[in-house]
Parts: C-alpha cells; sequence; structure tokens
C-alpha cells in the first residue's frame, strides 16, 4: 500500500509507560473506505494503538500522519474535529442524561445560541433510525438502558460526529446478534460513502467475514498485515501467540491431588454468571482462562462474599458454602488478590506494614490492642517471606514498584494462612523476576496442601503454572484442558469459542 | 516519640498550623506591649485559663476527626452536645454524667446505621438527627432555658481546678489520648483510614466497614455529649442553642489539623494543633477587641489561605 | 401518550414524589384552615417561602456537580444587608441597587468557584470559609438591623397583583378588565417563578448546564466526550451566588431592612440543603434539579404552616421537620438494598 492512499499512518511509532513498552517502532496504515481489523492477544498493543490515534495518549516516538498531513493530538476533542472518532470499550456515556443528549452531547444543534432540544430529539430520531434502534425512546435517560443498547448508542454519538475514521474498539462484544448484524450493515455503508473503519474484536468469525484487511499485534509490535482471505484460522492464531515463552515456571504438580477444595455448580449471577460447574483440589493450581469479560471478575468477587443474589450450589472444605461478605469468607479460609491492586487491593498511601496487617489485626492485637511487638514481627516475616524489597515498613506502598506492590497484597493474605487463593491477573504489569517469584510462591502454597484458582490474562502463563485450565466464554466454563491437551492453541481456540472440530 | 515527630511530608500541615499558633500568640503578645505594656497572653494562668475554655471545641474536634477521617461528616454535633447536657442536668445526680453520654452513645448508633445500612449521605442524615435533636429537646424543655442545675461532678470537671490546673484540660487530654490511642493502636482505628482512603478496598479486605462506619460515628457523637456535659458543667446549667457555636470550629480545626476532608489522612495531632490555634486565634481576637464582623472574615481568610499553602506542598 | 407521561413520571420519581408530597400537604392545609382558601393567606405564606425557595435552587446548583455550598445562606446574608443600603431612592436607583445587589451575590459566587476550581479546595470546606467571610462582611455593613427600603416596594412586592398595580397605577389601579383573572396571585411568588424559570430554563438549554449535569452523574465519561468541566463548576458556584442574592435582595424587601443574622444564615444554609434533597436531587449530583428543590422548600415551610393553624404545640415543629427530612432520604435509600455487585456500593 502506498502511502497516498492511506488515510491514517502511523510510522515507527512507540509508545512508553515507565519502562514498560506497550507499541514498539509501529508502522501502520489504513485506507479510506475500508474495514481493517486488527487482532492480538490481550495486552498486544491494540488499545495503546487506537489510544493514540484518537488523541487519548501521546506517542513516545514516531509520526503519526491524517491525509498525509503530520499531527499530533493533545485531545480527543482535537481528533474529532479532525475526522477521527472512537468508540470506546469503557462506555463514555453520563447515565443521567438522556439519549438525545448523549449522542449530541459536546456539539447540540442549537439555535440562537440555545440548544434546540426539538431539532436534537429528531435528529437523534434519525440516527437512532439509522441504527435501527427505533425502539430506543430518545428521551429516555442512559441509566434505563440495557448494555447492548448503551453500546449501539455509543455508536450513534460516534457516527452524530460524521467520521472519516471509525474505530470499534470491542464496541460489538456487549451487542445482541441483531444490533451486531445492524453494525455490519452500518459499517458497510460507512465503506462505501468512503470512511476508514478500524475494528477491533475478539470475535474471529465476525472479523473474519467483515474486514478487507487484517493487522496482527503481539507484544507491541506490527506483526504482519494481510488482505482478507490471505491466511487462514489456523495461521492467524499462530501469529497472535508465535513468541518464545520467558518466564521459567516450577516444575509441576509432584505430590497427588487431595480432597475437594471448592466445587461450584450451576452458579449464576445477573448476565455475567450462566451457569458455572468447577472444582478446585488441594493441592491443585487450577486456571481460568478466557478473554476479559466472560464473567472470570465476577466468579471470584463471588466466591469472596461481594456479590449479592447469587444463586447455585457451593461447597468448600466439605460443607456448604454462602458466601455472604469478605469478612466472613476470610474467616473460612478464603482470601481474594483482587484485579486491580491499585483501587481494590492496596490502600497506596498507607504503608506497607499497614497494609499488610490489614485483614490481620486480631492475629497481632491483645485484648484488642495491637501489640507493637507482634506487629512488627508478623510484617517483618511476611516481607521476607514474600522478599518484597522495601526501605522500611513505614514506607507508603506508593512508593513500591508494581510488582513488589503485589507481592504486599498476596503476603496481607498469606499471613491469614488461607485454604484457597484466589487470584486475579495477578502478575499483570509486572517483571519478569517479580512473575517467577510468585510463580513458584502459588506452587509452593499447593505443594503443602492449599488450593489455588488463579485467572490470568497471559495464556502462556496459564499452560506454565496451572495443572488444570478451565476456559470461561460467555458466563460458563466451556472447555476443561489438561496434560497434553493443555496448549496455547487450544486455549486460543475455546476462548475465541471456536469449536474443536474447527481446524484450530 | 513518633507522636511528636514531623518528619514526613504529610505532616507539613501539622508544621504550618504550629507555626501559626505561635505566630498568633505573638502577634498578640506585640498587640498587647505595644497598647498595654504587659504580655498577659503569655502568663500561664491565661494560657491555662484559654485552653480550659477551648477543651469544650478540642473535645468535640476529636470526635469529628473520626468521622471526617471516613470522608463523612457529623452535622448532628450541635444538638448532641445539647441534648446531652440538657438530659444530663435534667437528671442530675450521680447519674447525670451517665445520662449524658447515653445519649451520645444513642445517637452515633443511630447516626452510624443511617449512613452505613442505608447509606444516605452523612452530610442529610446527621443534619436530620440534628434536627430530631433539637425538636426533642425543644420539646422536652417547652424552648425555655431548662431551670435543672449541674451535678456537683459536672462543676468539678468543667470549672475547678487540680493542682492549679484545669480539670476540663485533664479531660480534654484523657479523651485526646483515647482518641490517638484507638488511631494508632487499634485494629478499628486504622480500619477507619482503610475505610476513609477507599472503601471498596477495605471491604475486600475483610473489614467490616459497617461497623467501622457505627463505631466512628458513636466516637464522634460520646466526644461531642462529653463536650455537653462539660459545657453545661461550666455555665453551671444546659441552656438551648449551646452547642451551635461548635460545630464550624470543631470541623476546620480537624481540617487545619492537615485531616483530608474526603477522608484517610490525618494525624490526631494535627486536629489537637488545629484546635489549638482556634482557641488561641479566638482569645487574641478577644484581647484585641476586634468585632465579631472582623472576626469572621478572619476565620474565612485564615482557612483559606492555610488550605492554599498545604495544597501547594502537595504539588511539589 | 400514557406511557410516554409514565415513563417522565418513573424517571423524575424524586421530584413526582416531592409534588404530590406538597400537593397533598397544600390541599389539606387549605380545607382545614379555619379562614378557609383566601388570598390574605396565600400571600403571606407567599412570602415566608421566597427567600428559601431562592436560597434552595442556589443550593441545587453546587450539588448537581456532587458540591456543596455551605456559604449560601450567608451570600443572602450578606446581599441582604447590602440591599438594604442600596435599593432606596428613585425607581431608577432601586433598580440599579438591585442589579448591585445581585451583581455582588454573583461575584461571590464565582470567588467561590474560582477557589474550588483552582485552588483545589474541596467546596464544602471552601465554602465553610467564604461564608464566614461573606457573614463577616455583612456585619460590618449591618452591625444591628436596620435600613429603610421603599415602603411603596416594599408593600408593592409582598402582596397580591391587585396592590402591586394599585401601589404603581397602572392597568387601571388594578381595576381594569384584563388584569381580573390575576389579581389575587401574590406577587412574591410571580417573581420567584420568573426568576427561577426566567434564569433557569435558558440556562438549561446550554451546554455548560449539561455539563454540571455530566460532571455529577459520571465526571470520568463527561471528560471522554470533552466537555468543558471546570467552566461549568465555576459556573455552578456563580449561580449559586446569583439565586442566593436574590434569596439576600426578597429578604430585604421584605423586611424593608437588613439583618447580618448568623443563625439565620445558618438555618437558611442547612435548610436549602433539606430542600434539596426533599425535591428530588441527589447529594451524589447529576439527578434533580432546582425546580424541586423549590418544591422542597415548599414543603418544608407548609409543615410549618400546619403548626399555626392546627394548634399544635409549635415547639414540636423542629421534631417534625426532621421526622419528615429522615423519612424522605430513607426511603430514598431503599434502593441502595437492590444492588446486586457490593462493591457497587462504594463507587
Amino acid at each position: 500500500m502506498n502511502s497516498s492512499d492511506a488515510i491514517v499512518q502511523l510510522r515507527g511509532v512507540s509508545r512508553y509507560f515507565g519502562g514498560v513498552t506497550a507499541l514498539d517502532n509501529v508502522n501502520f496504515s489504513c485506507k479510506a473506505g475500508s474495514i481493517h481489523g486488527i487482532l492480538g492477544e490481550n495486552g498486544a498493543g491494540k488499545s495503546t494503538l487506537i489510544k493514540i490515534l484518537s488523541g487519548v495518549l501521546g506517542a513516545s516516538e514516531g509520526q503519526i500522519l491524517n491525509n498525509g498531513k503530520q499531527v499530533s493530538y493533545r485531545s480527543t476533542a482535537e481528533a474529532t474535529a479532525d475526522g477521527i472518532v472512537c468508540i470506546f470499550q469503557e462506555l463514555s456515556l453520563v447515565p443521567d442524561l438522556t439519549v438525545a443528549e448523549n449522542i449530541f452531547i459536546d456539539q447540540p444543534p442549537r439555535r440562537m445560541g440555545m440548544i434546540d432540544n426539538r431539532k436534537q430529539r429528531q435528529m437523534a430520531v434519525e440516527l437512532l433510525a439509522r441504527i435501527k434502534c427505533e425502539d430506543v425512546d430518545p428521551d429516555a435517560h442512559i441509566r434505563e438502558l440495557s448494555l447492548s443498547r448503551r453500546q449501539m448508542i455509543e455508536i450513534a454519538k460516534a457516527l452524530a460526529k460524521n467520521p472519516r475514521v471509525l474505530i470499534l474498539d470491542e464496541a460489538t462484544s456487549a451487542l445482541t446478534s441483531n444490533d451486531v448484524e445492524t453494525v455490519y450493515d452500518l459499517m458497510n455503508e460507512l465503506r462505501a460513502d468512503g470512511v476508514a473503519c478500524i475494528f477491533i474484536s475478539h470475535r474471529m468469525k465476525e472479523v473474519d467475514a467483515l474486514c478487507d484487511r487484517l493487522s496482527v499485534f503481539r507484544n507491541g509490535q506490527h506483526i504482519q498485515s494481510f488482505d482478507k482471505g490471505g491466511l487462514n484460522e489456523t495461521e492467524i492464531v499462530q501469529l497472535m501467540i508465535g513468541r518464545e515463552i520467558t518466564a521459567q515456571y516450577p516444575p509441576k504438580r509432584s505430590t497427588p491431588i487431595g480432597e475437594t477444595t471448592l466445587s461450584v455448580s450451576s452458579l449464576r449471577w445477573e448476565n455475567s454468571l450462566k451457569g458455572v460447574d468447577l472444582q478446585v483440589n488441594a493441592g491443585e493450581i487450577v486456571g481460568l482462562g478466557g478473554l476479559d469479560g466472560q464473567g472470570h471478575k465476577e466468579l471470584l468477587l463471588g466466591l469472596f462474599g461481594a456479590l449479592r443474589g447469587m444463586t447455585g450450589e457451593i461447597t468448600f472444605q466439605g460443607g456448604t458454602y454462602k458466601p455472604s461478605s469478605p469478612a466472613q469468607s476470610k474467616r473460612q479460609g478464603l482470601a481474594l488478590v483482587p484485579e486491580d491492586r491499585k483501587t481494590e487491593g492496596l490502600m497506596l498511601e498507607m504503608s506497607i506494614g499497614d497494609n499488610i496487617l490489614l485483614p490481620n489485626y486480631k492475629s497481632v492485637s491483645q485484648a484488642g490492642v495491637i501489640n507493637g511487638r507482634l506487629a512488627n514481627e508478623a510484617i517483618a516475616k511476611a516481607i521476607e517471606l514474600l522478599q518484597i524489597k522495601v526501605g522500611s515498613a513505614d514506607d507508603p506502598v506508593e512508593t513500591l514498584s508494581g510488582g513488589n506492590q503485589q507481592k504486599v497484597v498476596i503476603a496481607k493474605w498469606l499471613m491469614l494462612n488461607p485454604d484457597i487463593i484466589l487470584l486475579n491477573d495477578p502478575t499483570r504489569g509486572i517483571d519478569v523476576g517479580t512473575k517467577q517469584e510468585i510463580y513458584r510462591l502459588m506452587r509452593d502454597l499447593v505443594e503443602a496442601g492449599k488450593s489455588v484458582l488463579l485467572y490470568s490474562t497471559d495464556y502462556a502463563e496459564l499452560i506454565g503454572c496451572c495443572d488444570r485450565v478451565c476456559v470461561m466464554y460467555d458466563g460458563r466454563i466451556v472447555s476443561e484442558l489438561e496434560g497434553d491437551t493443555l496448549t496455547e492453541e487450544a486455549i486460543v481456540a475455546a476462548s475465541l469459542n471456536i469449536h474443536k472440530d474447527d481446524p484450530a | 516519640m513518633t507522636f511528636l515527630s514531623f518528619s514526613k511530608p504529610a505532616d507539613r500541615p501539622l508544621l504550618i498550623a504550629l507555626l501559626t499558633t505561635l505566630v498568633i500568640l505573638m502577634v498578640g503578645t506585640a498587640y498587647t506591649l505595644t497598647t498595654q505594656g504587659t504580655a498577659p497572653l503569655l502568663t500561664p494562668s491565661y494560657l491555662l485559663q484559654q485552653l480550659q475554655i477551648g477543651s469544650f471545641l478540642g473535645i468535640c474536634a476529636a470526635g469529628m476527626m473520626m468521622v471526617v477521617l471516613l470522608g463523612h461528616i457529623d452535622l448532628s454535633v450541635p444538638w448532641t452536645m445539647t441534648a446531652a447536657a440538657m438530659m444530663a442536668t435534667s437528671v442530675g445526680g450521680p447519674w447525670a454524667i451517665p445520662a449524658g453520654l447515653s445519649v451520645g452513645l444513642a445517637v452515633g448508633l443511630l447516626n452510624g446505621f443511617g449512613v452505613s445500612f442505608l447509606r444516605i449521605p452523612s452530610m442529610i442524615f446527621t443534619l436530620g438527627v440534628d434536627s430530631v435533636l433539637r425538636g426533642l429537646m425543644v420539646a422536652h424543655t417547652g424552648g425555655f432555658a431548662p431551670q435543672t442545675k449541674a451535678s456537683p461532678l459536672m462543676r468539678y470537671l468543667a470549672a475547678d481546678t487540680f493542682l492549679g490546673i484545669p480539670v476540663a484540660i485533664f479531660v480534654w487530654a484523657f479523651v485526646s489520648i483515647v482518641i490517638a490511642a484507638i488511631l494508632t493502636k487499634t485494629g478499628f482505628g486504622k480500619s477507619i483510614y482503610a475505610v476513609g482512603v477507599k472503601e471498596g478496598a477495605a471491604y475486600l479486605s475483610g473489614i467490616r466497614t459497617r461497623r467501622v462506619i457505627i463505631g466512628s460515628f458513636v466516637a464522634s457523637a460520646l466526644c461531642a455529649s462529653t463536650a455537653g456535659v462539660l459545657l453545661a458543667g461550666y455555665s453551671a446549667k444546659a441552656y438551648q442553642d449551646m452547642g451551635t457555636p461548635y460545630l464550624l470550629p470543631a470541623i476546620a480545626a480537624v481540617v487545619l489539623g492537615g485531616t483530608h476532608i474526603l477522608g484517610g489522612r490525618g494525624r490526631y495531632l494535627g486536629t489537637l494543633i488545629g484546635a489549638t490555634l482556634i482557641v488561641f486565634l479566638n482569645s487574641v481576637l478577644s484581647i484585641m477587641q476586634m468585632p465579631e464582623s472582623y472576626r469572621q472574615i478572619i476565620y474565612g481568610v485564615v482557612i483559606i489561605t492555610m488550605l492554599l499553602v498545604y495544597g501547594r506542598g502537595k504539588q511539589n | 401518550m400514557i406511557g410516554k407521561l409514565k415513563a417522565t413520571v418513573l424517571r423524575n420519581r424524586g421530584f413526582t414524589g416531592a409534588l404530590v408530597l406538597f400537593a397533598v400537604l397544600f390541599i389539606t392545609y387549605q380545607s382545614i384552615h379555619p379562614r378557609g382558601f383566601s388570598t390574605a393567606v396565600l400571600v403571606q405564606n407567599s412570602n415566608e417561602v421566597v427567600a428559601l425557595a431562592f436560597v434552595a435552587i442556589a443550593q441545587t446548583i453546587p450539588v448537581l456537580i456532587g458540591g456543596l455550598d455551605l456559604s449560601v445562606g450567608a451570600v443572602m446574608t450578606l446581599t441582604n444587608t447590602i440591599a438594604s443600603h442600596v435599593v432606596t431612592g428613585t425607581p431608577m436607583q432601586m433598580l440599579l441597587g438591585a442589579v448591585l445587589t445581585l451583581g455582588a451575590g454573583t461575584m461571590f459566587g464565582l470567588m467561590n468557584g474560582l477557589i474550588v476550581v483552582y485552588g483545589r479546595i474541596q467546596p464544602i470546606i471552601a465554602t465553610l470559609a467564604t461564608g464566614a467571610i461573606a457573614i463577616g462582611l455583612a456585619l460590618i455593613l449591618r452591625p444591628s438591623p436596620g435600613g429603610d427600603i421603599d415602603g411603596d416596594l416594599n408593600w408593592a412586592a409582598t402582596n397580591a397583583v391587585f396592590d402591586f398595580a394599585e401601589t404603581y397605577g397602572f392597568a387601571d389601579n388594578g381595576n381594569a378588565a384584563w388584569i381580573q383573572p390575576f389579581v389575587n396571585i401574590p406577587v412574591p411568588l410571580i417573581i420567584l417563578l420568573v426568576v427561577a424559570l426566567g434564569v433557569w430554563l435558558p440556562f438549561k438549554r446550554t451546554v455548560t448546564c449539561r455539563t454540571i449535569y455530566a460532571i455529577g452523574s459520571a465526571e470520568g465519561a463527561a471528560h471522554l466526550s470533552g466537555l468543558p468541566i471546570a467552566r461549568a463548576k465555576i459556573a455552578a458556584f456563580t449561580l449559586a451566588g446569583f439565586f442566593a442574592a436574590c434569596g439576600g435582595l426578597y429578604l430585604a424587601i421584605q423586611t424593608s431592612s437588613g439583618n447580618a443574622d448568623l443563625t439565620q444564615a445558618g438555618t437558611y444554609t442547612l435548610n436549602s440543603i433539606a430542600s434539596v434533597v426533599l425535591g428530588g436531587t441527589s447529594l451524589m449530583g447529576g439527578t434533580g434539579g432546582p425546580i424541586g428543590s423549590m418544591i422542597g422548600a415548599f414543603i418544608l415551610r407548609i409543615i410549618s404552616f400546619f403548626f399555626r393553624i392546627l394548634s399544635i404545640d409549635p415547639l414540636l415543629q423542629p421534631l417534625i421537620e426532621g421526622l419528615v427530612l429522615l423519612v424522605a432520604v430513607s426511603l430514598g435509600a431503599l434502593r441502595t438494598f437492590r444492588v446486586k455487585n457490593k462493591l457497587g456500593l462504594f463507587r
């Protein structure tokens, strides 16, 4: 493709976050009047790419060209003014404003300087008709709409800005199949009008059906671009995976599996869990695989007592277990290392010692008063066990590196000596050395007869660490992989819900 | 002596507040030296007398801090004080003080329930409770100053001296030690900070956040009722609206002491300094015979200026 | 059509609830009033509600962004004392004085907004401090209650339309045929509605106002949508200053004087918060509006009118007011029991 027919183009673009490279010298271009699919695993750099294109982030290095002109956007508003509009995964809708107000939120039609509500409403009705959402009341508040409908309104909001480049980041993931069809038709229409659509989706079939051209990203690098039909599904999966395993994993189970620790059957909650069956045994690391948003987070939170109205049977340590609150789950012998250590796991501005002691004050108190000696001993022991690199235990946790922060989260739970520890992507964004220490630690725990339930977005990690991996898709466990069947291809195939009889 | 150290950057507000307090005393002394040629501000008897009057505010501020650390606020302080004082004087005798404190306990439990279980913003729930208490007290007293008198023990605690030092200061010191110990030496205290920083994360750490919230509101109401009982002892009786002048200064003392109004950060020492600052600011303005109008303006300007200075420190 | 109405009602549950409560209270009040429905009573009641209604409207706008303005009562008091000095003389001078009064309140609100946005001080504590400053200024202007606002203006503004017309000698001294349908409407109510709707309805149709709601509802989404956040916050406090000044100006005209009453300022601030909540605006921001708060203020006041006519011990008044407030907010809190993901409770 030569640069003249490219509407947007990236030349040697890199983006660093601290020491982490999110995008590495990327050259990429996209033609007007085409639909361009972007593929890659979690963390391959797709999100960073579109954030740079749409003005949310700046590039650390390299050039961005729009219609041959070099640009650098400082805000989404600037990118929008230049015709680049992005539909973000995290919704940008205001729940307490109406549909019409949201669609035209920053550029409403005006008359004599005032917002022209009638015209705005009428324009909204037209747009809603275009996306076949005639059933949506333009005066309804976003709060009243289903997630699927909100996603459609998000698309309408983007269309209202008359984009020349439209970026859809997983914009179809929450949609019903009817709406997905509508969006496909719409994208075909836009293509005919000369708009460039950049389409990111985990649904392989969608991408295959819709896109004219595909680009595969991996580890922040642009691996290859090819026209539709250039490669088959197996080859694409290969391209997405094809990296060497960099981390070393400890040897797998040497002791036999013990008794069943936790057994879950037909667990349901809202729209996220649709009948989960799962068993975790003593001495076993069980992995949860699959793409983001398939119900892992809810499963772990639900087991830890943070969800209300969950139905299904749970047995824990041989008895019926009804999770009611984290405090109770903690007493029963469960621990949860939550998804976001910065907002859910740690009190960043509090000291390392205070964070480690947070769930453990009972064990270091006498008659309700903290025994300073016991507390210091406990902190010192935890720091030593996890080899947390600290200057002083009185320093705020925020002064630590990401890896050491995560160790603090794990340390505070290990002090309770739980029977099962639930981990939600504990190694995200931390360095290889610390990762290995965490793997070693998990293995030590199960060797001592405990159980571990690990959700990870890193497939290599699941394969390297886990004795067994359950892959979730749409609120269910769709596949259980163990021993020889536990391969990266099998996980990827299962998480894309490609059936085993497909050539994957 | 970690209690008295100012080594961390977060303690800058404390240091600034302490220096401001000293500046206020110096300005006051300079004023009296030039106008009267004496320095009454620096005499121990005067300082002790000011601290005696300031102890009511100091105790209120101590309780308020427990709630502010959670990121909440307790607007029911005025009538909790008044109700405790009125109940104490109407019961009288040896049961006067327990009667006053049980008012505090009941109010604290109610506030805590509304905020933690119903999750009503504390601002509005405590406001409603304040109004209900006011209604109950007005109905109880018929809207007049109650004729009942403070018990001798109340008189002793608030107005007498021990070893030449007003007993009220000992009470303030006792409350201070208890609150400081709770905040630094108990799991409950540490949990208050945790809930104030990030309630969701505290909850996921297995902390019983509802109990923590209720406990803090009880502490606040107990402090307010203690202050009310003392104030009634000091004035020998309870009177309508006696708590109202203490609400805003208590909040100001907490905030000037470096406690973040959104919760999670602050040391008790700061609140102590903040309360002292306001007490001495008051006495210096009294000595200068500053009219109420200028006093109000000075309060406002001091609070804004100090918070702007604290904020600047954070950016650097 | 019915479905549409039902949806609108459901969407504004808080407001509708307030409206129904007010209607019930008002009809009950009028039907049991010993003198029945009369213009005199209506006029008197209207006079008592206007200042609070203005202050409640003022409070609403900072609350919509998830903030709080503890200075509204103080600004009302300050502008009340300003008005007691400048609203005198010829009609032209009085008009100028009124503009000056409103301008002063607006500037004070602007200052609040600038401190909150650029000084990065939490609204609640910033306005606590500026409220003290406003009271101080008010005390300087009026160390003791006083002032002499034109008697005609007082009479005209605090009575029915007929008296207004008679005072200023238009519409055939209020006897013209065209004015007859309106002669019994209290002027204070007209002032309140004209100012409140006249400012709010046009403002509602600006992106700035839209941003105010968006900030309170989801600040992150507002930011992603490229809305002018700083401008909206400043505007919220500025408007609060303006409406508080309207309250102060009216109070001055109504009482023909200015009074720097510290206790009264505090009471007005607290009642304004109560009115906002009763009127269906969430203290978390994002939902509700000033018209609801106006109704909320009506409810608060009408409760006190009941004590007058039912010869209930007026001493019970604060008790009942407090209970009404607690019950109202507790009803609003019932939704927390429907939250499925408990982490959602913590926001």
